[in-house]
């Protein structure tokens, strides 16, 4: 905020001072230098990486393809991600909508359910001490690990998957929702009690946003698992999903394919964690 | 006639891990109608519990303490607090901090009533001008201001003031205490207030309760503070009054208190 004023006061005073021309030039320069000095060094280091990768693996007998090959052999994926001809075979827009929507379920089911627990958990020293040794042992459970057991109790591939995103996700969520909970000062407490707040007004006026903070951290550690599991979840159950895809490239030794979709799978889940610590800044509003 | 304000024989005991531990005992004040009363004392002696026992957060032991006839059970606005570190709630701008009380505590009147009550109570503390910042954007002096006109939207019978300027430099402190002095002349509230400061106590009472060490603390000694007001403190420097009421108290504090034993 303070930089977008100091450089906006910058140019109004080149304008007025520099002839037009020369004014508008050095804008250009300042953006150009500016943009260098936030995106060279991330550039720089992917264009070493992506270099060392060529040189390795164009040597002989190299098992990997290297970026050049993997561009060439996937440029019809990468430039119709839109295509869809029936069954498995659709584009990778729509193999990543489709993990993506099993994600959302799952994950707002879990946040609902998590900030819940977390609430009572936090507030009850009682639920706190019943409910937290089983929960300690159930979020060590790994995520694939319950992917049996699941598709026992709903026999359909869909619902087992949102299952165990959700039970993947929800521990986070419930552990830093009661941690917020017990960390909320003293003096909000003091201030309510004074006021004679109702419990309801509590709940909404002081409990929630003194805690939303925590629970963002557990919505984010959530998310970034629960874009872990789906992929491994996808690659047992099957149907359209990016983990199945990856499957059913690594079955037909289409290793560029794999590549591609890793790089797709590693760019939706940092925007995932980017979408929830900006919502999170939103409603915290601090 | 009873007092407008009465702590009657108070004590409280605290379950502690090693047993039973006496912070208070048989603490009795009578406290009238509009008067500025300071409780000073070393740290550790129960000031700061005496206080929440007041506001009704903390619950005696023995005894209890009797508002206007009524005995008090439990907290209520009618004791609005200002806590040491000012506890505005930090996701609400300053209008909305003080706007939560008036909406709570004026319940009855209507939404412009409401608006205008919260701006009046803000440039009390001469705050309206900051109605949009957060707590977090303003200085510790501004929050304690906010905090102050939190409690007087309130209305309250006694305002109690747990070292409200403990935590500020001398020159804030002094512009505040100013503010506050000012406030009492105009609104003649009833005022408890905790401090470690000499110079604000004598300064702003008209009677300085000195609680003796703990454990099991109690009142060792009042003093009538009568210095005729509205007090300035550039006159008071040198006044002999009050560097004789400012030495009472230093020597109690500091001094080996020949006043403690004979009383």
């Amino acid at each position: 905020m303070t930089a977008k004023l100091d450089s906006l006061d910058k140019a109004t005073l080149m304008g007025s001072s520099a002839p037009g021309l020369g004014g508008a030039a050095g804008w250009v320069r300042r953006v150009i230098a500016r943009g260098g000095r936030r995106f060279g060094p991330p550039l720089l280091a992917l264009a070493v990486a992506l270099g060392v990768w060529q040189f390795v693996c164009m040597q002989a007998g190299a098992a990997l393809p290297p970026p050049s090959k993997v561009v060439t052999d996937t440029w019809e994926l990468i430039a119709h991600p839109l295509f869809d001809h029936g069954g498995t075979d659709k584009g990778l827009f729509w193999h990543l909508a489709a993990s993506l929507q099993r994600v959302a379920i799952g994950f707002s089911l879990a946040a609902v359910a998590g900030i819940g627990l977390g609430v009572l958990i936090g507030q009850s020293d009682l639920a706190m001490r019943a409910l937290d040794p089983l929960f300690q042992v159930l979020r060590t459970v790994p995520p694939l690990a319950w992917l049996p057991i699941s598709l026992a109790a709903f026999r359909h591939a869909d619902p087992s998957a949102i299952f165990v995103i959700f039970i993947t996700a929800i521990w986070p969520i419930i552990l830093n929702t009661a941690v917020g909970i017990q960390n909320i000062p003293p003096d909000y407490r003091n201030v309510a009690r004074v006021l004679r707040l109702s419990p309801a007004e509590y709940f909404l006026k002081i409990m929630l946003p003194a805690s939303v903070p925590y629970i963002f951290t557990g919505l984010k550690i959530g998310i970034g698992l629960s874009w872990l599991a789906i992929v491994a979840a996808e690659m047992l159950i099957g149907g359209v999903g990016i983990g199945f895809f990856i499957w059913d490239a690594w079955n037909s030794s289409l290793m560029s394919e794999i590549i591609l979709a890793l790089i797709y799978v590693g760019i939706v889940g940092t925007l995932l964690d980017r979408l929830i610590t900006l919502i999170g800044r939103k409603v915290s509003g601090i | 006639m009873s007092a407008y304000l009465s702590i009657e024989n108070v004590g409280i005991t605290f379950q502690g891990d090693k047993g039973p531990f006496c912070a208070l005992r048989d603490v009795s004040l009578k406290v009238d109608k509009g008067q500025f009363i300071s409780i000073i004392g070393h740290s550790g002696c129960g000031k700061s519990t005496l206080l929440n026992i007041v506001a009704g957060l903390s619950a005696a032991t023995t005894g209890g303490v009797i508002l206007e006839n009524a005995e008090v059970t439990a907290p209520g606005p009618d004791r609005a607090v200002v806590f040491q570190n000012h506890s505005l709630l930090p996701w609400l701008s300053v209008y909305d901090n003080v706007r939560l009380a008036v909406d709570k505590v004026h319940k009855a009147r209507d939404k412009a009533w409401r608006h205008d009550w919260t701006l009046h109570n803000l440039s009390l503390v001469r705050m309206e001008e900051a109605c949009d910042k957060r707590p977090g954007e303003i200085s510790g002096g501004m929050k304690q201001r906010v905090g102050i006109a939190r409690a007087l939207s309130m209305e309250p019978k006694v305002l109690l003031l747990d070292e409200p300027f403990g935590a500020l430099d001398a020159l804030t402190r002094a512009h505040l205490q100013d503010g506050l002095m000012e406030i009492h002349q105009r609104l003649g509230n009833t005022v408890l207030m905790i401090t470690h400061d000499v110079d604000e106590a004598v300064l702003l009472s008209d009677r300085i309760v000195m609680m003796g060490n703990g454990p099991a603390a109690t009142i060792a000694r009042i003093l009538a503070v009568d210095l005729p007001r509205p007090r300035r403190r550039v006159d008071l420097a040198c006044d002999a009054a009050y560097t004789h009421h400012r030495a009472e108290v230093l020597r109690f504090l500091h001094g080996h208190d020949t006043a403690r034993d004979a009383a």
